[in-house]
């Protein structure tokens, strides 16, 4: 085991897949000369050549068609859009180009491209910056949606979205950036489609994602205070996302929490509590609730942005009224 | 940077008269094709929206002679004639647009989607001006691979409005990609004119992006190739050219429209520049006889009709197939089937 941060952990997986297959390339604004706008590519132009690591100007449109078209002839793109925000402006590419292609072309040929890009707030980057707009991929059919919590799964979800066959939307969280977490001296891929539990607990399931998870995990510590033993699922994939592990989960401890940082109205957390009231109806010994942000666009003076984001003591107090 | 309008000569030479029959047995190839669509359409056996490209054969049949099958090209919503000219499956393409199991893309694409991978093109397109990109990263993937293949954008002078046009011509001509763009100008975007869509001319823009622009006449099918084998020859070794050719919709925007918001006159004067008539004349003036132009009408009628015929008799898609499509393969990664616990 050592010590890595999210960051690097991303780094490395895009070195490790670029290493172990040379038609992978990556595609985006800074991306290049100056390593990324976090720091995501640090290093690699100078290990694979500027033929692999691509500045491009700043046309997230055509970037994420050119990722598709490269797809169909025979690379592996990995396209990087700045910040979450930005994919407003590549939704023909992900949703009528690299979604269906498959599909309407009668499985002649995958879309193997992985479009990663930053969501979130806590940084006070304001509401052009810091949106969490995940469900709207999620909803397409066709595309592939995941969002690793700290630096193995990103590590491990990075290096299987690049492998994968089909359009994944791969989603960091610019707060966890920095984040440092134990890895796995073998760093192993981590299929996608399948969550982790990350802590164990009888009385009550919280489901989240990304920086949530954090959240959450604070949060079960604090009601464990209270001998309230919280069991904390890390979904990883959102879309295909483990409802396997979710049933399971709840039908252990019987009470359903989901925590996102994204709005609630109409997010990931409807799909996953809509599914389980369906298959998992006769374990539920309470209401299944939701954690998530307010309907409002992401605000930026500290003061606001901190009411807005989920926290932990919303998340117990969650699980304190479905325990009730 | 743009090059003065030079129609080139049809080529000379003992071959000229070879090339320019193989020219048109193309450009027949797509009429017939597409004239079957009409009257199947008309009959209520094609089903949702075609969008024929009659009038502008000559523009598919002229920049497909100077393709490999390695090249690929990027199509649009009137993609009938670029796919039947890169060549691909008759069969398939018929059994596509009637919604067969059979079709290229299994029935799931239609008119609007038609694929064919196997022969580099990388499919029609339902979205103004979206293949444009797709071909850019193919031109990228090509240059990457170092197949010294080339990629075709081909669209139509509404999709210069289109603010991924720009974004793609700056990357073409920024990169030196080996991508040709194709535009088929024929005047009209739907209902309106594009005099009325746009502030700018294709060449001015060329000339903004540094990129080598040639206007021709795009219903003549050997100056179509003339320019194609050029254009692509120059792509190949040194980046991006545009070839703008002045084409003629004589259909509606799409099977259906009456056309009534055009001038019956410009109507009328379109059969002039029929680009079949053109190669057919052009043909005659060489020598070529009577019977080797039907020769040609009837072997490809004979093609049409058994094509038509297979597709008729071809089983309808099946729906588990399709769900079983939306992903690549089974297992993990492959999202539960929602709703049927
Ligand atoms: C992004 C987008 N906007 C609008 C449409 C509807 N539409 C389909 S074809 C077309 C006109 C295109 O004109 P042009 O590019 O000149 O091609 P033409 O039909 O003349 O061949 C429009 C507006 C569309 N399919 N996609």
């Amino acid at each position: 085991m050592a010590e890595m941060r999210y960051l690097r952990a991303i780094n490395q997986a895009l070195a490790d897949a670029m290493a172990a297959d040379p038609s992978v390339i990556l595609i985006g604004e800074d991306v290049s000369e100056a390593g990324g706008a976090f720091g995501a590519s640090r290093g690699l132009r100078e290990r694979f050549g500027a033929e692999r690591v691509i500045d491009t100007p700043i046309s997230e449109a055509a970037l994420a068609g050119a990722a598709v078209g490269a797809a169909l002839s025979g690379l592996r793109p990995v396209a990087e859009i700045m910040f979450m925000d930005f994919t407003t402006l590549v939704m023909d590419a992900l949703v009528n180009q690299a979604a269906k292609a498959r599909f309407m072309f009668g499985g002649q040929r995958s879309v193997p491209m992985v479009l990663r890009t930053p969501h979130g707030g806590g940084l006070g980057a304001g509401p052009q910056h810091s949106q969490c707009l995940e469900a709207w991929f999620a909803h397409v059919p066709g595309l592939k949606v995941v969002c690793p919590s700290d630096p193995a799964s990103a590590y491990g979800l990075l290096r299987a979205a690049i492998a994968d066959p089909d359009p994944v939307v791969f989603i960091e969280h610019k707060a966890l950036y920095a984040m440092k977490g134990e890895v796995p001296d073998d760093l192993p891929v981590i299929p996608l489609g399948q969550a982790g539990i990350l802590r164990h607990g009888r009385d009550v399931s919280i489901v989240a994602y990304g920086a949530a998870v954090h959240t959450a995990l604070t949060a079960a510590t604090q009601l464990a205070g209270e001998g309230i033993e919280a069991e904390v699922v890390d979904l990883r994939s959102i879309q295909p996302w483990d409802e396997e592990t979710v049933l399971a989960s709840l039908s252990r401890t019987h009470h359903l929490v989901v925590v996102h940082e994204a709005v609630e109205a109409f997010g990931v957390g409807a799909e996953i509590v809509a599914r389980m009231a369906d298959i998992g109806f006769d374990e539920l010994d309470g209401p299944i609730l939701r954690v998530a942000a307010p309907f409002m666009p992401v605000p930026f003076s500290k003061g606001l942005e901190t009411a807005y984001l989920p926290s932990p003591e919303r998340v117990a107090a969650a699980v304190r009224r479905t325990l009730a | 940077m743009s090059e003065p309008t030079t129609p080139a000569a049809p080529s000379t030479g003992h071959n000229a008269a070879a090339e320019l029959l193989a020219l048109y047995r193309s450009l027949v190839l797509i009429r017939r094709c597409e004239e079957r669509l009409s009257t199947m359409f008309a009959d209520g056996e094609v089903p949702g929206f075609i969008h024929l490209s009659i009038g502008q054969e000559a523009v598919s049949a002229g920049v497909m002679a100077a393709l490999t099958p390695q090249d690929t090209i990027a199509s649009t919503h009137r993609g009938h004639g670029h796919a039947i000219a890169k060549g691909l499956s008759l069969d398939g393409f018929f059994a596509e647009l009637l919604a067969r199991d059979t079709g290229l893309c299994r029935g799931r694409g239609g008119s609007m989607h038609v694929a064919d991978m196997s022969v580099g093109m990388l499919g029609a397109n339902g979205i103004v001006g979206a293949g444009l990109s797709i071909a850019l990263g193919s031109a990228l993937a090509h240059r990457t691979l170092k197949n010294d293949a080339i990629a075709v954008a081909f669209f139509g002078d509404g999709a210069l409005a289109e603010g991924l046009m720009h974004e793609c011509l700056n990357m073409a001509a920024l990169w030196k990609l080996p991508l040709l763009f194709v535009c088929e100008n024929n005047g009209w975007g739907e209902f309106l004119p594009t005099s009325k869509q746009l502030s700018f001319s294709l060449e001015g823009l060329a000339a903004a992006y540094g990129i080598p622009h040639v206007a021709i006449d795009g219903n003549d099918v050997a100056v179509v190739a003339a320019h194609a084998a050029r254009l692509v020859a120059e792509v190949r070794s040194e980046g991006p050219r545009i070839l703008e050719c002045q084409t003629t919709r004589v259909r509606g925007h799409f099977e259906g429209d009456a056309q009534k918001y055009r001038d019956p006159d410009e109507l009328a004067a379109l059969s002039e520049r029929d680009p079949l008539g053109i190669a057919a004349g052009q043909l005659a003036a060489m020598g070529v006889g009577e019977t080797a132009l039907s020769d040609i009408a009837t072997e490809i009628a004979a093609r049409i009709e058994a094509a038509v015929a297979a597709a008729r008799a071809a089983p309808a898609p099946l729906f588990e197939a399709a769900m079983a499509d939306v992903y690549t393969g089974a297992g993990i990664g492959q999202p539960a089937m929602q709703g049927d616990a």
